[in-house]
């Protein structure tokens, strides 16, 4: 089992457990959870809706590509340890990381 | 004032396929849509990207379908009125619709079709002090008419492609000009970030990097603007605009204040012809919900040819419809 700790856009904090699967990510497993998750552009890294940041074990993820840092670079509110969640696939490598969501606005 | 059979909201590919199925019908429409191109998502979010299950393409590329649509519907000869939001929607005694935009254009019609897909793509803004008191007045997020910077100081700010050509085009209009990035280099076409790069080490333009613009002042109009850097101090400089460079989201924007039965931000509409809870106006397209809605360009194609039937009646009771292929008569242009 694979746990990952969100921060919702309301500041509550919850760790879900989800399992590894080949063709999901971690934006899709949020909308599974019932997180809030608009996803314009259905998790091809255009859109940047399912921005987050990723407050614990941003150095385990696998490196984003270029089309994620492109779209990254829309948003005003991006740092150092933003990703898109489409683009996190759902694997080991998400094990105890902790996320927050940001707002769609930004 | 513009007058014309159907007013539609939005010019994505549901709206430009409504001009099609109304203007077999003899329908005039005006189409408006808040960004500048048609198109909507396919032109604004995913122009080179093929999809698949349009029926009759194996593949096609976004732009090339609304390419496509555009020539389609060219016979039934649509007005445009673009770059400009529709802001609000009366309905008068005798049961007229008149459509006022942002730029105060009127538009008088029989019916109104709306095709708002997500809504209205709006600039992403970045969280500064003061900014939007200063919309309108220094503060800007497009570029319309470059000559409005000649020989003024100018602070960009964003790191995407947009940033860069504009700091390479403007950095020979602007009498000073400020590029402002947060990270520490570029991630856009190699090209553009290496003549930005020369640019600012010939002193052409001034180059912050690893910084951010934390506030804006000014007296009425934008005077100057505070920058926040890793490595030092806050600093504030002059400025006559400030242009934030990040993409566009969609935002439900004015549909919300029109008076229809809305679920979530979706507009409800009767599942036999797309009609709202307001006689005379339609929602068709990702706008709109109802049981088994399904997101796709093909389901908004087929909302389009029922709306048109239902509308025609609303508009003609009196008159017969009867039902042709296109096979039958061919296309019959205005
Ligand atoms: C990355 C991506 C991939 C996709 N892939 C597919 C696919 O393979 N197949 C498929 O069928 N679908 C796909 N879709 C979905 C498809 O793009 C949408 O279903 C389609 O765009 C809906 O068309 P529309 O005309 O209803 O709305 P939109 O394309 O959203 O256009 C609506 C227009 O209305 C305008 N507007 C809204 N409010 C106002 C206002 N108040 N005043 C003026 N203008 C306004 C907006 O500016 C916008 O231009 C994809 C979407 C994305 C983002
Ligand atoms: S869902 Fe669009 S970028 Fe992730």
């Amino acid at each position: 089992m694979i746990h990952v700790t969100v921060i919702d856009r309301q500041q509550n904090q919850k760790t879900i457990q989800i399992q590894e699967t080949e063709d999901s990510n971690l934006m899709q497993i949020l909308k599974e959870h019932n997180y809030e998750m608009r996803a314009t552009c259905g998790g091809m890294a255009l859109c940047a809706d399912c921005h987050c940041l990723v407050l614990q074990g941003f150095d385990q993820l696998q490196a984003p590509l270029d089309q994620e840092l492109d779209t990254l670079e829309t948003r005003p509110d991006a740092e150092s340890i933003s990703r898109l969640a489409c683009q996190l696939k759902a694997s080991e490598s998400l094990d105890g990381i902790r996320i927050k969501l940001t707002a769609y606005a930004c | 004032m513009i007058d014309t059979d159907i007013c539609i909201i939005g010019a994505g590919p549901v709206g430009l396929f409504a001009v099609f199925e109304a203007g077999l019908l003899k329908m005039r429409c005006h189409l408006v849509d808040a960004l500048p191109q048609v198109g909507g998502q396919l032109s604004e979010i995913y122009p080179q990207k093929p999809i698949y299950d349009i029926p009759g393409y194996p593949s096609i590329l976004a732009q090339e379908l609304i390419e496509n649509l555009m020539e389609q519907i060219s016979p039934f000869r649509p007005g445009f009125t673009l770059a400009e939001r529709v802001d609000s929607i009366e309905k008068d005694q005798a049961g007229k619709f008149t459509v006022l935009t942002s730029e105060k254009t009127l538009i008088t019609a029989k019916v109104i079709v709306i095709a708002g897909g997500l809504g209205c793509f709006e600039p992403r803004k970045p969280a500064i002090s003061g900014l939007e008191d200063f919309e309108g007045r220094g503060i800007s997020y497009f570029i319309k008419d470059p000559e409005l910077f000649r020989n003024k100081k100018i602070v960009l700010s964003g790191g995407g492609d947009s940033a860069l050509d504009w700091t390479i085009f403007l950095a020979e209009v602007a009498s000073e000009l400020t590029l402002v990035h947060r990270g520490e280099s570029f991630r856009g076409a190699p090209d553009s970030a290496e003549k930005v790069g020369q640019l600012a080490s010939e002193g052409k333009i001034r180059l912050l990097l690893e910084s951010q613009i934390t506030s804006v002042s000014g007296n009425g109009h934008l005077q100057s603007v505070t920058v926040a850097g890793k490595t030092r101090q806050d600093f504030a400089f002059e400025a006559d605009h400030l242009i934030p460079l990040f993409g566009l989201t969609p935002k439900l924007g004015p549909i919300a204040s029109w008076g229809l039965a809305l679920d979530k931000s979706a507009i409800e509409v009767r599942l036999s012809d797309y009609s709202t809870s307001v006689e005379g106006i339609y929602a068709i397209g990702d706008i709109n919900t109802y049981p088994g809605k399904l997101k796709l360009i093909l389901s908004g194609f087929h909302e389009a040819a029922l709306m048109a039937q239902s509308a025609f009646k609303y508009v003609y009771p009196q008159q017969k419809l009867s039902f042709k292929y296109t096979t039958v008569n061919g296309i019959n242009a205005f």
